[in-house]
This record gives structure tokens, C-alpha cells and sequence, in this order.
């Protein structure tokens, strides 16, 4: 079927198997592979998305279901000229570490700061308790996120 | 083994009419899918068995939370997230508000939804027994039709439930009568977030001078389905709330539930844990 969606501001129409995953239509049909697979199942959040203003697994999501919707992947994050707010604090405060993680923490963290511009910590780890890390042990993430907002 | 995703129909009806008319034409044909985040687990793992599903994710029809004197009506696909937002479900249901909030996380929360996670009939499903607690009513429409009927009976056995092959889960009610109850809710999993559950209790009560009113207690991951605790219920009903009558009551939950062995914990770690949250919700409930 023809899905037409907008993928970080910009209109596109793709024909597609209505139960593909959109994680596999933004990695190999975009060829946006900052979206990152980790479980496949929606346990760790890697694939991490923003459908509309809500971050959903884009393991778990089948294209039929975003047929007219605004996404943001990792790649549309950034300014023209510059980083966000959430990536430059990742970078300053060693919030990522193998990466593979990283483009849904950042997705989350952003979600969090658009809807909640001063989370309190619990605020924080409620945000991103969607999102699983193996290489930082969070708290460098967690600094992260605190200075993102703080700055 | 990934499945292949062409072997799979996901159509999009225009409206629930749509909808219920494609049900109806090839019975047991088509299967809804509503926010994905079980079934596409399955899918990914090669598992998921059906193969032609009905999009119900974008029908208006069956969203939206109703609110009168009586009662509050929310519709099938009114997703963890919108749960936890709603002012009179956090101030009279908090139960199905915290379940909402430990269900998955945040991702998981903007697309599960209750009419899911009762169809999708999981024994450690975690709204399910707050609904149960509340003595929700459920309402399955077809094109023959509405029908209301109790939650409690739904279900009938592991993933077996009373609805017909035509037949959608519409919109949840839940009376508002829960002024002036004690509200007990704990799910015990391996951590916080995102972990399904070991055990999950929920259970509303009432005294009058230390003696027990009423109470319902729901237990999920402890048998083949989400069980309310009559036997228990009856037992407590209007005893003095004391510990002899706290001792009988866990013996009887322990007759009444049975929990076994597998990925996620022990037939002895659930009972012990069911026991020791009956006496919490009990002694919570003294105080």
C-alpha cells in the first residue's frame, strides 16, 4: 500500500507491506539508520521515535499505522547549524558511550524536555525508563539530560 | 525466526461501521489490531500465527473517556498514557492509573491500550485486575449490535474469553462508587520499569468500627487467568479485621489461586509474595 508520511519535515510517499515494521522502512527504505534495533521487542527503547509528539518503539509500530503522521528520527534532531540542546549536553558530559543506545536516549530526553521543560530526577527516570543502556550505567545520561535543561 | 512480513493483511477501515462489516463477512477471518505492542512482538519472533488483522488504531469511534454522575466510559483504544492524564480516573480509580504508569514505559504507554490489554487476555496483564477491582463492564459491539456485560466472567480460561468471532471490544465503564475506599494496587516484577509481572494485586476495601465491610481482590499471575478472590471475599465480609481472621483469609487465597512455574518466577515465590500482599492490603486496610 501507499504510505504517505512526513519523516523530519519532509513529505514522503512509499509503497510498503502494510505490517512492515517502520523501524525497517526508516533504516532501509529512508536509509535513516540512526534509528537504532536492539531487542525487537519494545523492552529497550533503541528504536526510539516521535510519532505526532509521542515517542513509540518503532519495532512496534506497523507502517499502516503512521499513514499521515509527522515523524522525527534521531537525524532530524539537530538545527540547521546546530546540535540540540539534549545531543551537545550527551557529548560535554560523556552521555554516550557505544552509541547504539544513544539516538533513543537523546529522542526520549528531548520528548521529556518538549513536554516537561523542568523534570524533576524522578521526572527524568520515568522519561527515560523506556530506554536501556549497557555501556554508562545511566548517571552520566541522567547529568546529561540535567544540564540539557539546566543550560 | 523474523516473519515475513507480506504473508501479513493489515487493512484500515474508514469507520468502525467498516470495521465491524469486514468482521462480520469472514468470520474469524479478521482479528483487530489496536496499538501493536504485543503483536508485534510476536510478529518479530516469527510467532504471530493469524495473518489477516483489522486496523482499528485510527477509528475515532473508539477513543475518548465519557464521564457522568454514574459512571466513566472509556473507549477500547484510550491508551496507558491517556489513563494516567485523566483528572477523575487519577482522583477516584488511582489503581488504574498506577497500573497504567507501571505498565512498559513512556513508549509502550502512548500506544498500548485497555481494550488490548483485555483482549489480548495475558493472565499478567497489569490493568486487568485494577478493572476487575472496579467492577468494570465492558461492552463488545457488532454489526448485530451492543452488549454490556460484567468483565468478571470474561475471561474463561487461559486466552479464552467470551466474544464471538464478529464481535469488538467497544468501550470500558467503571461505576463510580469508590468514595470512601481503601485502594490497595502492587505489581512485584523483576525491576520498575518495563518488567512483566511476577505477581500483581489489586484490591479495594471497606471497614465500619474494625469490622470488614466489603472487598474485592484480584490477583494476576497466579492462574490461567486474572482471578478475583471470591472465596476470600466471602470470608473477610463482615469479620472483625484482626489477625486470626488476616491468617484465615491468606489461607484461603492460597487455595483459591494457583500459580506454577516458569520464565518469570516460581509457583512458590507467587504464593508467598500473593500471601504477603494480601496481608498488606489487610493490615493497610486496618489502619
Amino acid at each position: 500500500m501507499l504510505i504517505n508520511f512526513k519523516v523530519n519535515g519532509e513529505s514522503r510517499s512509499v509503497d510498503l507491506f502494510p505490517m512492515a515494521r517502520l523501524l525497517d522502512v526508516l533504516r532501509e527504505q529512508l536509509q535513516l539508520t540512526g534509528t537504532k534495533e536492539g531487542c525487537g521487542e519494545g523492552e529497550c527503547g533503541a528504536c526510539t521515535v516521535i510519532v505526532d509528539g509521542q515517542i513509540v518503539n518503532s519495532c512496534l509500530v506497523p507502517v499502516a499505522q503512521v499513514n499521515g503522521c509527522e515523524i522525527t528520527t534521531i537525524e532530524g534532531v539537530a538545527g540547521t547549524d546546530q546540535l540540540h540542546a539534549v545531543q551537545q549536553a550527551f557529548i560535554d558530559h560523556g552521555g554516550a558511550q557505544c552509541g547504539i543506545c544513544t539516538p533513543g536516549m537523546v529522542l526520549a530526553a528531548v520528548d521529556l524536555l518538549n513536554r516537561n521543560p523542568e523534570p524533576t530526577e524522578d521526572d527524568i527516570r520515568n522519561g527515560l525508563a523506556g530506554n536501556l543502556c549497557r555501556c554508562t550505567g545511566y548517571m552520566k545520561i541522567f547529568e546529561s539530560v540535567v544540564r540539557a535543561y539546566r543550560k | 525466526m523474523r516473519a515475513l512480513v507480506p504473508s501479513y493483511q493489515l487493512t484500515t477501515p474508514a469507520s468502525l461501521a467498516d470495521a465491524l462489516a469486514l468482521l462480520k463477512s469472514e468470520p474469524g477471518v479478521w482479528k483487530p489490531f489496536a496499538g501493536g505492542t504485543d503483536l508485534m512482538v510476536l510478529l518479530e519472533a516469527g510467532k504471530l500465527a493469524h495473518r489477516n488483522y483489522v486496523n482499528i488504531w485510527g477509528l475515532n469511534e473508539l477513543r475518548g473517556i465519557d464521564v457522568t454522575d454514574t459512571h466513566i466510559t472509556l473507549g477500547a483504544l484510550t491508551t496507558y498514557t491517556e489513563v494516567q492524564t485523566n483528572p477523575i480516573l487519577r482522583r477516584e480509580f488511582p489503581m488504574l492509573c498506577q497500573a497504567a504508569s507501571e505498565t512498559g514505559g513512556l513508549a509502550i504507554q502512548n500506544r498500548g491500550t485497555l481494550g488490548g490489554n483485555i483482549v489480548n487476555a495475558s493472565p499478567a496483564a497489569d490493568s486487568p485486575p485494577a478493572l476487575l477491582a472496579y467492577d468494570a463492564e465492558i461492552e463488545l459491539v457488532s454489526v448485530r449490535g451492543s452488549r454490556w456485560v460484567p468483565y468478571q466472567g470474561f475471561h474463561t480460561g487461559y486466552k479464552q474469553m467470551h466474544i464471538d468471532p464478529d464481535e469488538l471490544l467497544a468501550r470500558i465503564r467503571l461505576p463510580r462508587n469508590t468514595a470512601g475506599l481503601t485502594h490497595y494496587y502492587r505489581k512485584v516484577g523483576t525491576r520498575k520499569a518495563q518488567a512483566i509481572s511476577k505477581v500483581c494485586f489489586a484490591a479495594v476495601g471497606s471497614t465500619d468500627h474494625g469490622s470488614i465491610k466489603d472487598t474485592r481482590i484480584v490477583v494476576g499471575s497466579v492462574a490461567p487467568i486474572v482471578i478475583r478472590c471470591v472465596q476470600t471475599e466471602d470470608l473477610l465480609r463482615g469479620k472483625k479485621l484482626d489477625d486470626s481472621t488476616i491468617d484465615s483469609a491468606r489461607a484461603t487465597l492460597s487455595r483459591e489461586i494457583s500459580p506454577i512455574d516458569d520464565i518469570r518466577s516460581t509457583a512458590n515465590y507467587r504464593l508467598r509474595v500473593a500471601q504477603n500482599l494480601l496481608i498488606d492490603f489487610l493490615t493497610t486496610l486496618r489502619h
